[in-house]
């Protein structure tokens, strides 16, 4: 049985790794996706464009645009004459907000009166839009705090642990490495079973004297192996390429990937049963991948959802290893942390696999 | 007769007939119309509820290691935002690991000196700890927790040690007032479904055509590959409008996203993008000629390239300037900011026209490829 077995699990690898336009699918693009995605997938905001109409060309108005021209957020400043032109750039999108002084600005900061410039945003853009206000407000308060020199304490000392700088990198690349990971091994299982249907091959696989139990372990192993090497380039990549600190057990994230890939390959497998064709197991893909990459945390927090898909996001594989990857990175997370984000992919892997071969039983009589 | 006919020239008759055939057969297929029609509302309505960057009720730890009025009621004031969900503690160590198990994003230390502290206002009055794992968050706890504590100094009456601030910025947030995100999320939703049928549906079920056989078959009829291409593309673009309009209507009447465009714009847009949508699906499965290598490049090169480099979520103008560069050549961010800005803008010509344009010459390129291998592949 053990020779019939690892004869399966070669042909499998086989089938994936000879025709050299799978083979390059397989490694290339996700590579390639990690340089790419991890330098566009930012939610910093950078480069802003913004616009100036100064109604009121005083002293604090020019002090107020000094400061703007040389913060680090703004790209470029554009000045504009009239409030139709400041419009017109909104609309076109060529800015994303624009400030406006009106005529007796620097005379309401000279008499002491609260003077206020009017910052028109851009709302298509909200959430950059919201990012810039606040800068904007920073600057406004480090001009103002020039007027009143003296008490500005400010009211809270703020320490961002594990991540000082906050750099949006250290936390988009270990993620990757999990969501590409996972698109592989479930396009590589989902449409394994699928396809050996329409060509036929099942037939001959099904008067084989192979069990169910094998099949399923002869189509697992080699998506495993596959996932869990990309997994591993790409955690390296993190490590060495951009320099991301690795502060948590090797050991534990390696055995918390194959444990990841493994639910992935149980749920790919599970649908791959089920179709009949490989286009209703891409459907079937599809609509898996595309919620467990939303409901994860990768995109937006899980705790800003819906109680409800909180609860969904529960059952998703990725959301723990999501935990798992970026606490090893990061927050040095000791192994009792790790296991308890892995038990439940144990669980959803344990569950999905052997309902896989229940289904491949059933369709063996 | 089999490659001569490539060159006939074009016959409107034969192109009906062509488009008649493969109309029939879409229709036929199930799963075609479920990627067509169920799949878009599914995903509008995971886009619309699964992705939000309002944040709110951020589970924050507040230590309490001074027990003066004056502490407890900053205390109090923590436990009153509705941005966060307070786990109150007395010791900085119960909360510190807790953080690293994710299961607070943060933490406030109101320290035993507060009432010195409070008095003198020489150093900050509070401790705040956040999680920057999350960058993102650690950023909004940090901002939040600052703000509530200056809020709150001045409510307590010492607005002239806080600090008023003598120069202010009123901020008005056109086309959105509100604020909400999933007005400007939603229309780029649609974006990244329209892709994802557009190119997956088109690249698999050509790709199954050439994976069967039934594609050479088609070629060898004297039927010119433009016509055979247009007959393949037209139903797809027929499904594809369909269910853009449809998502557009269940944006409008279900998720509130005005529509202060006129509905023309918004089809001339939709029609300008399944151009380069359906054509990248046909090229994906003219290279690949195989359903497994199609899905896999349209999922990496369709879906991925359309959710993260489309502007939908992260801003284009933040990205470094070679990325901003590449992704001039991804339809879908031309369709995203025009889809936003007739959705909460209105007509803007100034934003279309350079968009349409750019997503026909994308159109046009593929097409012009997927011509040329396939013509190849009749002389082979």
């Amino acid at each position: 049985m053990i020779t019939r077995l690892s004869a399966q699990i070669v042909k499998e690898l086989l089938s994936y790794l000879r025709d050299p336009r799978s083979r390059l699918t397989l490694v290339a693009p996700p590579l390639v996706q990690l340089l790419v995605f991890s330098f566009a997938a930012t939610l910093e905001v950078e480069n802003v464009e913004l616009a100036v109409l100064d109604q009121d060309n005083g002293y604090w108005s020019h002090e107020m645009i000094q400061q703007l021209e040389a913060a680090s957020f703004v790209s470029g400043i554009r000045f504009v004459q009239s409030p139709d032109q400041l419009t017109a750039l909104i609309d076109r999108r060529d800015v994303l907000a624009a400030l406006r002084f009106p005529q007796d600005f620097s005379r309401d900061v000279a008499r002491g009166r609260p003077a206020a410039a009017q910052a028109v945003i851009d709302g298509r853009r909200a959430y950059a839009g919201q990012v810039t206000l606040a800068y904007l407000n920073q600057v406004a308060a480090n001009v103002g705090a020039g007027i009143h020199a003296g008490t500005t304490v400010p009211p809270a000392a703020v320490r961002h642990w594990f991540n000082p700088n906050l750099v949006y990198q250290w936390f988009i690349v270990p993620s990757l490495s999990g969501l590409l990971a996972m698109l592989i091994a479930l396009i590589v299982t989902g449409l394994s079973i699928a396809r050996e249907r329409e060509l036929g091959t099942f037939d001959q696989l099904l008067v084989s004297p192979a069990r169910p139990i094998e099949i399923i372990i002869g189509k697992t192993v080699p998506a495993l192996i596959i996932g869990t090497l990309l997994a591993s380039v790409m955690i390296s990549a993190g490590i060495f390429l951009f320099r991301i600190p690795f502060t948590g057990s090797i050991f534990w994230l390696l055995a918390a990937v194959m444990l990841f890939i493994l639910s992935m390959v149980g749920i790919g497998l599970v649908i791959s049963s089920i179709c009949q064709t490989q286009q209703q197991a891409i459907l079937g893909v599809f609509s898996i991948a595309v919620p467990v990459v939303l409901l994860s945390g990768f995109v937006t927090p899980v705790e800003n959802m819906s109680e409800f898909l909180q609860l969904v996001a529960r059952v998703n594989p990725l959301t723990y290893y999501l935990e798992i990857v970026r606490g090893s990175f990061l927050k040095s997370l000791p192994p009792s942390e790790v296991l308890e984000n892995a038990w439940p992919m144990a669980l959803i892997a344990l569950v999905t696999l052997s309902s896989a071969i229940v289904i491949v039983k059933r369709k063996l009589q | 007769m089999s490659s001569k006919p490539a060159t006939a020239g074009f016959s409107a008759r034969r192109l009906s007939a062509l488009v008649r055939k493969e109309s029939l057969q879409v229709v036929r297929d199930p799963s075609a119309m479920l990627i067509a029609f169920a799949l878009p509302v599914l995903l509008l309505f995971l886009f619309a509820y699964a992705v939000s960057l309002d944040v709110k009720g951020v589970r924050l730890g507040v230590v309490l290691e001074s027990d003066t009025a004056a502490a407890q009621s900053l205390a109090a004031a923590f436990a009153a935002t509705r941005y966060f969900e307070i786990l109150p503690a007395r010791d900085r160590r119960e909360v510190a690991p807790r953080l690293v198990a994710s299961e607070i994003r943060g933490f406030v230390v109101i320290p035993q000196d507060f009432e010195r502290r409070l008095r003198s206002r020489t150093e900050p009055l509070i401790q705040v700890v956040t999680d920057g794992s999350q960058p993102n968050t650690a950023n909004f706890v940090a901002g939040y927790a600052e703000g509530v504590v200056s809020s709150w100094l001045v409510a307590r009456g010492g607005a002239r040690n806080a600090g008023v601030m003598p120069l202010r910025i009123e901020p008005r947030f056109w086309f959105n007032p509100e604020i909400e995100t999933r007005r400007f999320l939603i229309p780029g939703a649609i974006a990244i479904v329209m892709t994802m049928i557009g190119t997956m549906l088109t690249a698999l079920v050509v790709a199954r055509e050439w994976e069967r056989g039934t594609m050479e078959a088609v070629m060898s009829t004297p039927a010119g590959i433009v016509e055979i291409l247009a007959g393949k593309l037209a139903p797809y673009f027929g499904l594809g409008i369909v269910a853009t309009l449809g998502c557009a209507l269940i944006s409008i009447l279900l998720f509130d996203v005005p529509l202060r465009g006129s509905w023309a714009a918004l089809l001339l847009l939709s029609c300008s993008f399944l151009v380069p949508a359906l054509g990248q699906g046909l090229l994906i499965s003219t290279l690949a000629r195989n359903q497994f290598v199609a899905a896999q490049i349209a999922l990496l090169s369709g879906f991925l390239p359309a959710l993260l480099l489309s502007g939908f979520i992260f801003e284009i103008d933040s990205m470094p300037a070679i990325i901003r560069v590449v992704t001039y050549i991804i339809p879908a961010r031309h369709f995203v900011s025009s889809l936003q800005t007739v959705f909460l803008a209105g007509n803007v010509w100034s934003v279309f026209l350079p968009s349409i344009l750019a997503m026909l010459a994308i159109g046009s390129v593929f097409l012009g490829i997927t011509a040329r291998k396939s013509r190849k592949s009749l002389d082979t």
